[in-house]
């Protein structure tokens, strides 16, 4: 247990040496910099005019099912790791198993490219 | 000089192992940025920067210092903390993800025996940046860009994932180390290269570089999910989004073109030291990059969710069943 936490030390330090060189370079310029803000530099970017309204309102759903289709296949990915690894050790029951799963998803993709899920005009 | 406490001591040389990573790595970056704009100006016909220090070499550090002294803006509509956290997550997790690179045999930070799943871990909370600033700008061309750039990288993530798959299924460990050893005879690139081609361009969506650019597209939504940084905090962006390219090169040399080992296990190639080979490689993978970008229009956005999900993920999923049946049918299977 010890070992094992050891090896992510190194991680763990680099993670804190990553957040101070990023905090500092942030504060650096925050002191260096002149500040002098007012109204119209601080206004969100429209071209020019005054923005009619802010960015909170509806968005395009397509984008909710990508995300949506990611999860699906991200999780498949990551149920294939230990899967590909051990590949050795499970012999023809494990990879015939993983070949039906995979059949599995693949009706599910072909459904889903049918209905037009994948569809961007 | 007694006893000197063996866990702080052990605790220097892992600090020194980090700043041997960090500061050359951001050295790399700055240059990056250099090769880039010489590379594209030498496509173009141009000189590229040749004005600070001899042939610009200053450049990168001139545009550095420039944008220290900028005033940050942080916008009245913004949701401020989030707004000043982004581009700190893109910089720390552009860092954060070398801690597993192997540069030689035996010469890597963390020795993981879970490297790949830690890189994909980190990889993917890369968005979270990118959604965060897009967000908290409250502006809607930040929003648009981070929404678009949000949907390419996951797309793409998913094909990453399979053609890692079918290079472990190759290797049997999650370790980069035995990935790159088990490329001793012939590298990856090879046997795996239609999945060598996808990997690629996959990664240059995932970075959104050109020619899948659209996040940032210029002529429709001005810079993207970073409209409205400036100063230090548009520089950790751009630091992080470059540190990220040499990150997915170094990455890519180690998945497929082994890592640190010379082409062929010959005299004169293995006098030359493994670092430098690694170097070599991400040099090179890192040009293509830059050619790319010099020389192909921008994807349509239709175009690129298209090849993303229609094309690269049943191919590389098919690659995966091909790999693995072929593997088990000829008792290939790494033990």
């Amino acid at each position: 247990m010890t070992e094992l936490l050891t090896e992510y030390l190194p991680i763990l330090i680099f993670l804190m040496i990553a957040i101070g060189l990023a905090a500092v370079m942030v504060i650096a310029s925050l002191i260096v910099g002149t500040q002098r803000p007012d109204s119209e530099k601080l206004s969100a970017y429209e071209c020019g005019f005054e923005a009619f309204d802010d960015s909170r309102g509806q968005f395009d759903v397509r984008f909710y099912l990508v995300a949506i289709l990611f999860i699906i296949f991200d999780l498949e990915v990551a149920f294939l790791f230990p899967w590909a690894i051990s590949l050795g050790e499970v012999g023809a029951f494990g990879f015939w198993s993983m070949m039906v799963f995979l059949g599995v998803l693949t009706v599910g993709f072909i459904y889903e490219w049918n209905k037009g899920a994948l569809e961007w005009e | 000089m007694s006893a000197i406490d063996p866990y702080i001591l052990s605790g220097v040389i892992i600090v020194a192992q980090i700043l041997a990573i960090v500061v050359p790595l951001l050295v790399a970056v700055a240059y990056l940025t250099y090769a880039e704009r010489k590379v594209i100006g030498a496509i173009q016909l141009r000189k590229g920067p040749n004005v600070v220090g001899p042939f610009g070499l200053l450049q990168p550090f001139a545009d550095g210092i420039k944008l220290l002294a900028k005033e940050t803006i942080l916008p009245a509509g913004a949701n401020k903390l989030i707004f000043i956290l982004a581009p700190m997550l893109t910089f720390i997790l552009s860092l954060i993800a070398w801690a597993v690179i192997p540069f030689d045999d035996g010469m890597v930070l963390a020795d993981i025996n879970v490297g790949v799943l830690y890189l994909f871990a980190i990889s993917s909370l890369g968005v979270y940046g990118v959604i965060m600033a897009g967000w908290a700008s409250n502006s809607k061309y930040a929003f648009l860009g981070a929404l678009r750039s949000a949907a390419q990288m996951v797309s793409y993530e998913v094909s990453l994932g399979f053609v890692i798959i079918s290079v472990l299924l190759c290797v049997g460990s999650l370790n980069l180390s035995d990935i790159v050893m088990a490329q001793k005879t012939v590298w990856f690139a090879i046997p795996l290269f239609p999945m060598f081609v996808v990997f690629f361009i996959s990664v240059l969506a995932e970075t959104n570089r050109a020619p899948f650019d659209l996040p940032e597209g210029e002529s429709e939504l001005v810079a993207g999910y970073f409209v409205e940084y400036s100063s230090m905090s548009f520089a950790l962006f751009f630091l992080g989004e470059y540190a990220n390219m040499i990150l997915m090169s170094a990455i890519t040399a180690v998945l497929f073109l082994g890592g640190w080992l010379p082409p062929i296990d010959i005299a004169p190639l293995n006098w030359i030291p493994g670092p430098i080979w690694f170097f070599l490689k991400i040099a090179f993978v890192l040009f293509f990059f830059l050619w790319v970008r010099a020389t192909m229009p921008r994807y349509r956005y239709d175009q690129l969710m298209r090849l993303g999900w229609k094309v690269f993920l049943p191919l590389s999923l098919f690659w995966v069943v091909l790999t693995a049946g072929v593997l088990v049918t000829f008792g290939l299977v790494p033990a």
